[in-house]
């Protein structure tokens, strides 16, 4: 019965956003205020009512209602019940109805923190996202309806993929989509200001904080889905240039310079036309990473089983939004004129060339997902574009954004000096390159990514550390003047800091890693680099629905216990399927990451062993630029222009 | 229940092991030799696999690939010639860096053109900002006036 009331309420949300996508639309262009009024009750109907259906549809997933198809395919009633919950979207169908969760939850607190901004645009905002809403809602209807009943339902259910039945995956997908949707606020902010004809510094305050949010999540999202590999994969990589995670990384990257170019409007009413492009191409990506997963055009580890009906959907979907904001672009963009006058040595011109080496990057790494597709589909080639190409082509990308970092986000608007900016910064510049030289000397490969990573790390970090004393002033009361610097310079304090540390993470991981491969014998002692390891015993052990094989291992340094390790292999009996599970010692400086292997005809056991410097602070790196992010969110001048509620209703928006 | 969990484990070994890629009997003895098998595995793409070197996979075929590539290192072949030696069985697909050859070279072209692209833009760009005059701006009307005092007061 809560079944049927799901899927009637995901019908009934379908129709609200409709009557949201139209009603609004007329009345802002006839400026009816009562037209206009619609929007905002809309929103929260559409939001109420998808929200009852996703929870309808977890409902069934933890009560293991085996009359619904979509449970039986992905749940078992032996699953814990974390899986069970995180199986609600651990599934096309289920992820589609988060997905479009997330896009009413957004067009609501667009409606609840929206109070001022101007009638007109607040209106065509909520239609916009309304229309986005449809489209999705159709998608769902139509094509992967997660409400299908079984015929016959069976005693139990087919289990969700063991390698998804993961703490660190479970949370992946909703931060992922919160994202992915959150761009859609950005896209919705351009259209409507392009059909408005207005973009000013107001617009820039505006949609910031929704690209900054969105921001976040993706970090947040990537990170998590980028842990999971590196654990439970079983060899310890954290990138696989995988299509799927492509799709996830160009968003990121175009959100990335949206949030800079968004703060050259506010600051500087210039860059306008550029960043409403930006803004369609972030949310543009996102519908293509939808695409990429759901097609099965690119295949890839993270593809859920897919139909071609489906891709045509979305690529229908993805042409009628991108074609329409695209000509809507080409229509309006010429009127929007830039005010900021500056020189060619600028905090503006900085901030271009971060958005040009972002956006570039995430070109290059849009072809090279796509090489594969084009090569078959034009030069009759099928090939392969993989972990080598991307490094090679993406990587100087990022060392140029890393050493222009530092003295880019220094500089002063209008006008700057580079020698007087770089100034404060030569201590700095000269200390980062004695750590990069030290790496050097003190490592014996000739590989340069350890020390060229290290200097780029040393100087970002402290270089924009030095950036934030210095916005202090001089005198004694600079460090409490530090302390009260506007949340937003701390944030980019923060979150640049963490670019710099995950630059280290991936350089030491990427140079210094050590392997070894080995038979262990029960009780003999072994050594991988600096350290002793010993496997002590192997049993079987019963988990709550899988089975494992787990092995003791002792890791010693200079004689002194560290850790007891315990790898294991997994057999999950319902799905047929084994993961591994790798028993790894945390660590600042370095990982020790044991995997165990199958059992010797001879006596003794495969073990794989490694040693990965440096690893975690990819993921502190991660954490600190979204919490970088979070600060820069709550900072004073978005929760005044969230707060000033109080605004003069009826101003026409000219 | 007990008794298939118990059947269950006996049939482990028959599964397929997903732990290790590179199993220990396929190590070669010289650790150069082997140093540049591994860096040759690793540009190389299972076929049989979504995105995974032979180095990562644990089906089969990467195993048979992983010893054809050690065979021929032990026999005496460079590095090219063995890549070459592999991909003139099993098509370009497996190579991961795809060779800079025929429609190829808008691949490797892509990123600087656009790049270079790009830069002209973005300097025409400042060049006219930098030219450019600043409008004069409109004095606040008396809403505006009173909106900004109000929001000063937060």
């Amino acid at each position: 019965m809560i079944t049927e009331f799901g899927h009637f309420a995901l019908l009934l949300a379908f129709l609200v956003a409709i009557v949201q996508t139209v009603v609004p639309l007329v009345g802002a262009h006839k400026r009816w205020p009562s037209w206009m009024a619609v929007a905002e009750p809309a929103a929260n109907i559409q939001f109420l009512l998808t929200a009852f259906a996703f929870a309808a549809l977890m409902w069934a997933f933890v009560t293991s209602d085996f009359s619904l198809r979509l449970v039986v395919l992905n749940s078992h009633s032996a699953k814990p019940m974390l899986y069970k919950i995180s199986g609600t979207w651990g599934n096309h169908e289920g992820s589609m109805l988060l997905w479009v969760l997330i896009v009413t939850l957004f067009g609501a607190m667009a409606a609840w923190f929206g109070g001022n901004l101007p009638p007109t645009l607040r209106a065509r905002v909520l239609a916009v996202q309304a229309a986005i809403g449809v489209a999705f809602f159709a998608f769902i209807i139509f094509t992967s309806n997660p409400f299908l009943r079984m015929a016959v339902p069976p005693f139990d259910g087919q289990d969700l993929n063991p390698l998804l039945q993961d703490p660190g995956l479970a949370f992946h997908p909703p931060f992922l989509y919160l994202g992915y949707v959150g761009l859609s606020m950005a896209f919705s902010f351009a259209v409507a200001a392009l059909i408005e004809g207005r973009v000013d510094a107001a617009w820039g305050r505006w949609v910031r904080p929704w690209t900054l949010a969105a921001w976040v999540f993706l970090t947040i999202g990537i990170a998590l889905g980028s842990w999971w590999a590196y654990y439970e994969l079983g060899w310890g990589g954290f990138w696989f240039w995988d299509p799927v995670e492509n799709a996830s990384f160009m968003p990121w990257l175009l959100a990335a310079a949206l949030l800079h170019s968004a703060i050259v409007v506010e600051k500087r009413e210039s860059l306008k036309s550029w960043t409403i492009l930006l803004a369609i191409l972030a949310f543009g990506f996102s519908l293509i990473g939808t695409f990429i997963v759901r097609s099965g055009l690119l295949t890839s580890v993270h593809a859920f089983a897919n139909d071609p009906e489906r891709g045509v959907f979305i690529l229908m979907i993805m042409a009628f939004f991108m074609g329409g904001a695209l000509i809507l672009f080409a229509l309006r963009a010429g009127a929007m004129e830039a005010k900021g006058v500056f020189s060619l040595v600028s905090r503006e011109s900085a901030l271009l060339a971060n958005n040009l080496l972002l956006a570039v990057s995430c070109f290059v790494v849009f072809v090279g997902t796509m090489w594969p597709l084009v090569a078959e589909m034009f030069f009759d080639r099928k090939l392969s574009v993989g972990p080598p190409f991307f490094n090679m082509a993406f990587t100087p990308f990022m060392i140029l954004l890393g050493l222009i970092l530092p003295i880019g986000s220094a500089m002063p608007w209008k006008r700057a000096r580079v020698m007087r900016t770089a100034r404060p910064l030569r201590y700095v510049f000269i200390l980062a390159l004695a750590i990069g030289g030290l790496a050097w000397t003190m490592q014996t490969g000739r590989s340069l990514i350890g020390p060229v990573g290290m200097f780029l790390a040393a100087w970002v970090v402290m270089g924009t550390v030095i950036d934030l004393i210095q916005r202090a002033g001089r005198g004694p009361e600079r460090w409490g003047r530090l302390l009260r610097l506007p949340r937003a310079d701390w944030g980019k304090m923060v979150a640049h800091a963490g670019l710099g540390f995950t630059m280290m993470g991936v350089a030491g991981l990427t140079a210094w890693k050590q392997e070894d491969i080995r038979v262990a014998q029960i009780g003999e002692p072994f050594s991988v680099g600096s350290y002793t390891l010993t496997l002590n015993d192997v049993r079987q052990v019963e988990g709550p629905n899988y089975l494992s094989t787990m092995g003791f291992v002792t890791l010693s340094q200079n004689g002194r216990e560290i850790a007891q390790l315990t790898p294991e292999k997994r057999i999950y009996p319902v799905a047929q399927m084994p993961t591994t599970e790798a028993a790894i010692d945390y660590d600042l400086a370095r990982d020790v990451y044991v995997v165990i292997g199958d059992a010797q005809a001879q006596g003794g056991w495969a073990v794989r062993t490694y040693i990965k410097p440096l690893t975690n602070w990819i993921w502190i790196g991660s954490g600190l630029m979204a919490l970088g992010g979070l600060l820069s969110l709550s900072d004073r001048r978005f929760r005044v222009a969230a707060g000033a509620r109080k605004s003069p209703q009826g101003v026409p928006a000219e | 229940m007990i008794r298939v969990l118990a059947l269950l484990l006996m049939l482990l070994p028959a599964l397929p092991g997903v732990a290790l890629a590179v199993q220990p009997d396929e190590v070669l003895s010289n650790p150069v030799l082997e140093e540049r098998a591994r860096e040759i595995s690793k540009g190389l793409r299972c076929p049989v696999c979504q995105n995974e070197s032979i180095d990562e996979s644990h089906a089969n075929v990467a195993r048979d690939l992983r010893l054809m590539v050690r065979e021929r290192l032990v026999e005496g072949d460079t590095d090219a010639q063995v890549v070459d030696f592999v991909v003139a069985r099993y098509g370009e697909y497996v190579l991961f860096q795809p060779t800079a050859t025929g429609a190829n070279w808008l691949l490797y072209a892509a990123g600087p053109l656009m790049l270079l692209t790009a830069l002209g833009l973005g300097f025409v760009y400042l060049r006219g900002r930098s030219d450019a005059v600043a409008p004069q701006e409109a004095a606040l009307s008396d809403d505006e006036a009173a909106r900004l005092r109000e929001i000063m007061r937060d």
